[in-house]
């Protein structure tokens, strides 16, 4: 018998992430464009190492996927929309990786390693390099850009089943939900 | 009788040396640099210093006669980024306009074995005088020299950073400072 529900693990790590990566995206959006000071440097810092845990976490989380495969699509579902919400996972979790990826690319490149929380030194994976390190920051832009989309859309169809296909799409990945206790 | 004992290699090592006196003088402003390291966030960051002026006469038969001088252009200053260079010429840090210049006069210079020296002054900066002294190698081919060195600089003392700045949590206090120099001998 396959699992209904998603692991309490991929569960937690869903939601987690959905705060962390809401949390950067704002901080982010915030942080841009502010004016040279020490709360500058402390909050690029901060994002710096917010996103080398998320990159860590999606890498866990995949993992995690690999060993406890998600539970089926309803059965109900055409196989094209099946097929459109396995395309739009992989590309969430292609997102989730490029994204912080993008951001220590960029940190190298405009000449600042990245030292997680202050204390252990990432390798430098670029030289110092002006143009490049300004296009970095347009691709971190962009593929922000493209996550919020693909957010969007990814809420939008949970709640589609949830409320006009009334499947058990959305409430499988809620937390502290009766329904549909963990048959495996 | 010990005494003996050392005096002989000493006399050995005198006689070693080259027979013509070579006085270093001319400082090769092209071949030469004036970097720093700071850190900000635990993060280190490189910079440098793209106009400076340095006199120097050094014979390493006389290292103790041994002369340096050294005047910075402190807004030629690479702080790393574009905005670093913008804010550390302001009142805060440098104020260039008040201070465009750092100086360096040497009061001493000792040889501390080998091809090792130490050379000890006064730094002026931001109208804050300081002793300092700095640990360097002397590497000879030829008709040139090169003089590399590192010492720490504490920005507190030259009231480098101040204000918003003065804390060390974002920005520390020790700075290191490497120099590498290229004089050729006088003629």
């Amino acid at each position: 018998m396959t699992a209904k529900r998603y692991t309490t693990t991929a569960i937690a790590l869903h939601w987690l992430m959905f705060l962390l990566l809401l949390g950067l995206a704002g901080v982010g959006l915030y942080m841009h464009d502010l004016p040279l000071s020490p709360w500058k440097l402390k909050i690029f810092s901060w994002h710096k190492w917010a996103g080398i845990t998320a990159f860590l976490l999606v890498a866990l989380r995949l993992a995690w996927r690999l060993f406890h495969r998600p539970p089926a699509l309803p059965a109900t579902m055409h196989p094209l929309l099946q097929r459109a919400a396995h395309a739009g996972h992989a590309l969430l979790y292609l997102l989730m990786f490029a994204i912080p990826l993008s951001g220590w690319l960029m940190s190298s490149a405009k000449g600042f390693q990245t030292v997680y929380f202050g204390v252990l030194p990432l390798p430098d994976l670029l030289d110092k390099n002006k143009e490049l390190g300004d296009l970095l920051v347009e691709v971190h832009q962009a593929l922000n850009l493209a996550l919020a989309l693909v957010v969007a859309g990814h809420a939008g169809a949970a709640l589609k089943h949830h409320l006009i296909d009334r499947d058990d799409v959305l409430t499988r990945m809620l937390p502290f939900s009766r329904k549909n206790p963990i048959t495996e | 009788m010990t005494k003996k004992l050392i005096a002989i290699p000493l006399l050995s090592l005198l006689f070693a040396l080259p027979a013509q006196a070579v006085e270093f003088t001319a400082v090769q402003a092209d071949k030469s640099s004036l970097a720093f390291v700071y850190k900000q966030m635990g993060v280190p960051v490189e910079g440098r210093f793209k106009k400076f002026a340095a006199q120097l006469a050094f014979d390493p038969a006389k290292p103790t006669a041994a002369k340096a001088n050294l005047d910075l252009d402190l807004a030629s200053i690479d702080a790393g980024a574009p905005e670093a260079n913008d804010e550390v010429a302001g009142k805060a840090w440098f104020n260039t306009k008040l201070y465009p210049q750092a100086k360096f006069v040497s009061s001493g210079v000792k040889a501390l074995g080998g091809n090792r020296y130490e050379v000890s002054g006064k730094m002026t900066i931001k109208g804050h005088t300081q002793d300092v002294s700095a640990p360097f190698t002397l590497s000879t081919q030829g008709t040139l020299a090169s003089f590399d060195g590192a010492f720490v600089l504490k920005r507190a003392d030259y009231a480098i950073g101040e204000g918003m700045w003065a804390d060390f949590g974002t920005v520390a206090n020790e700075i290191q400072i490497k120099f590498h120099f290229v004089a050729s001998a006088a003629k």
